[in-house]
């Protein structure tokens, strides 16, 4: 199956420069394919293309001539947006939840897909289907206990302000506790896959079981991980609606903690009363281009990764 | 070695197994518990009030309505996205050139791959900046300044877009199926890479045309990926809270006049504005029945004897 999407893709359109001339029929065909793939790709590519343009306008140019290149590029409006826009802050917090969830929810997800995949104990299949049957369970179902529950937390001794509502900490273990249905799910039936013979080797050479799983496991399992491990970023970097919960300054001294998602949706309806659309259009644009810059460099394990994680 | 089997088993178990109930399991039981009373959030205690809520939310209009607006996002989203991304996808692997090699892929299907696919990395905050200035209503959005150009829609009477209670849907729709359609499209792209070729090069020498190819051969092949790719999908149109939140108008969106509520913005403003958390449980708790419905009658209607090939 992971080899099915991680498979290198056959490049169809390479041909021999003898090639002969397309018959009547089939060069038809290819006109008519060609001509809707690019009017698909124009409509991605256009409204993005026009968003970044508008980052470099003016406000008066921006609502003047929506569709007219700019003047001269006006590069304060990244400045504007970075700063007192808070992109630069949002984006602080966002690499900070990102790299914390995303590396928790690898480290015990891997552990708990491999026990459960590769050890037999009473209680396996129940802890296995536990985790699965989150699923199918839509996160709203949680929401309300969700927030009372990260309230609760906050009002623990000595820890509790790094774990209640408005916390990275707080936010980052639900993500993980989120995150951990699919990861599992994925990992096991990857770790299912790795031979037994491997193991007994290892285990017969002295190592211990947590030796055998970081030194041995771990690196045959890669393409897994390297899949999910894409499943997730993308997959927290996404998340909107857990950070407007959970996320809430609990009083007005409190540390704005929002993410890029949130940060740049309150701008987006507070910059309905400012009108600075130009510095709206940076904000947006600083949030758009390194994942889309990231995903072109990796584009090919960015595509098997979400395919994969999608076909399981 | 024996000995130092068990407890190397809870050591790795135990931290997920914690998080896991504490952040997940706990809460959801914790909703169909709440579900039933009438908890206000302020206090930490509640009343037991058997079934009231869910027969409220049932005689609510405003909830009753925003049932009937993820059905149609419901049935029409899957639909259309599977649709346009299977079509992309033939296009891409045989829309090209036939000799007689067979038939070939278009030219550039690697660079069509890489752009189609960009909204997929797209947080949903960016997409919903973008397509407010697509389709702002006065003339100086995207879609408004190119229909005025082609003289479609008069300067002075612009497209109300999300402000019309007839097309809102139908925009969210739009939003939902052009952030789906690339994805699918490079997945059900795979699977058609993994059919045999010599199955189409046969159908091929035996006269078939490629649309007979493409419905006797790549669609019952694809079988499988496309009633996933419908469950999905279809989650996604069960959720769509921050495509309203941030498209539609009236404060935390739903507008206008209740137009295109869904059940997860009203369950939100119910909870978080209203602060009735009993009432939303109860909402929750619908919801997820039709999550489970939804994929119990997807999994029953697709399901076909797998081919191996």
């Amino acid at each position: 199956m992971t080899q099915l999407v991680t498979a290198e893709p056959t490049a169809p359109e390479e041909q021999p420069e003898t090639a002969k001339p397309p018959r009547g029929q089939f060069g038809v065909v290819n006109v008519f394919s060609q001509g809707f793939l690019l009017l698909w790709a124009a409509m991605v590519v256009l409204p993005l293309l026009w968003a970044v343009m508008s980052s470099f306008k003016t406000d008066k140019e921006i609502l003047s001539s929506p569709w007219s290149l700019p003047a001269s590029p006006q590069w304060d409006n990244f400045a504007r947006a970075w700063s007192s826009g808070h992109i630069g802050t949002f984006f602080l917090n966002t690499v900070i939840v990102l790299a914390g969830g995303v590396t928790i929810t690898m480290v015990v997800g891997a552990m708990a897909a491999y026990v459960l995949a590769r050890y037999s104990f009473p209680g396996n299949r129940i802890i296995y289907y536990g985790f699965v049957a989150g699923l199918t369970l839509p996160i709203f179902l949680a929401l309300v206990p969700l927030f009372k529950i990260v309230g609760n937390l906050g009002n623990l001794p000595v820890v509790g302000p790094y774990l209640g509502l408005n916390s990275y900490l707080g936010l980052i273990l639900v993500y993980v506790a989120f995150s951990l249905p699919f990861t599992v799910f994925f990992l096991h039936s990857f770790f299912r896959t790795l031979p037994t013979e491997i193991a007994e080797a290892g285990l017969l050479d002295g190592a211990g079981h947590a030796t055998l799983f970081a030194r041995v496991m771990l690196p045959m399992a890669r393409p897994g991980l390297i899949s999910i491990g894409i499943f997730n970023v993308i997959g927290q970097w996404n998340q909107y609606l857990l950070p407007l919960v959970l996320l809430q300054p609990q009083s007005s001294f409190d540390t704005d903690h929002s993410v890029l998602a949130e940060g740049l949706l309150n701008l987006a309806v507070t910059q309905g009363y400012k009108s600075d659309w130009s510095g709206l259009f940076a904000g947006m644009t600083i949030a758009m281009l390194p994942m889309l810059a990231v995903y072109v460099l990796f584009q090919r394990q960015v595509q098997a990764g979400l395919t994969a994680g999608t076909l399981k | 070695m024996k000995f130092r089997r068990l407890p190397f088993i809870a050591g790795f178990l135990v931290v997920p197994v914690v998080l896991y109930v504490i952040f997940v399991v706990s809460p959801f039981v914790q909703t169909i518990f709440y579900s039933f009373t009438d908890w206000g959030g302020l206090t930490d205690t509640q009343n037991f009030i058997g079934i009231d809520n869910y027969v409220r939310i049932f005689s609510d209009d405003i909830f009753v309505g925003a049932i009937l607006h993820n059905a149609f996002l419901l049935v029409l989203m899957p639909v259309v996205t599977i649709l346009l991304a299977l079509f992309l996808a033939f296009m891409l692997n045989v829309g090209g050139r036939g000799d007689s090699a067979g038939i070939r892929g278009v030219r550039g299907s690697g660079v069509y791959k890489v752009v189609l696919f960009f909204p997929q990395v797209l947080s949903v905050a960016i997409i919903v900046v973008l397509f407010q200035s697509v389709f702002r209503t006065d003339g100086r959005g995207l879609l408004n300044a190119l229909l005025m150009a082609v003289g479609l829609v008069s300067p002075n009477d612009p497209v109300q877009w999300f402000n019309s209670p007839t097309l809102v849907l139908w925009c969210l729709l739009a939003v939902m199926v052009w952030s789906g359609v690339g994805f699918y499209m490079v997945l059900f792209s795979a699977a058609m890479q993994s059919i045999p070729r010599e199955i189409y090069e046969a159908a091929l020498l035996d006269g078939a045309t490629r649309g007979a190819t493409f419905f006797r051969i790549t669609l019952p092949l694809l079988w499988e990926n496309i009633s996933v790719a419908w469950v999905y999908l279809g989650f996604i149109a069960l959720d769509g809270f921050a495509l309203v939140t941030g498209l539609t108008p009236d404060t935390g969106g739903g507008g206008p006049d209740h137009a295109s509520e869904l059940i997860s913005n009203v369950l939100y403003r119910t909870a978080f504005t209203q602060g009735k958390f009993g009432l939303a449980c109860a909402m929750g708790v619908a919801l997820a029945v039709f999550s489970l419905l939804l994929a119990i009658v997807q999994l029953r209607v697709t399901r076909r004897d797998r081919i191996e090939f």
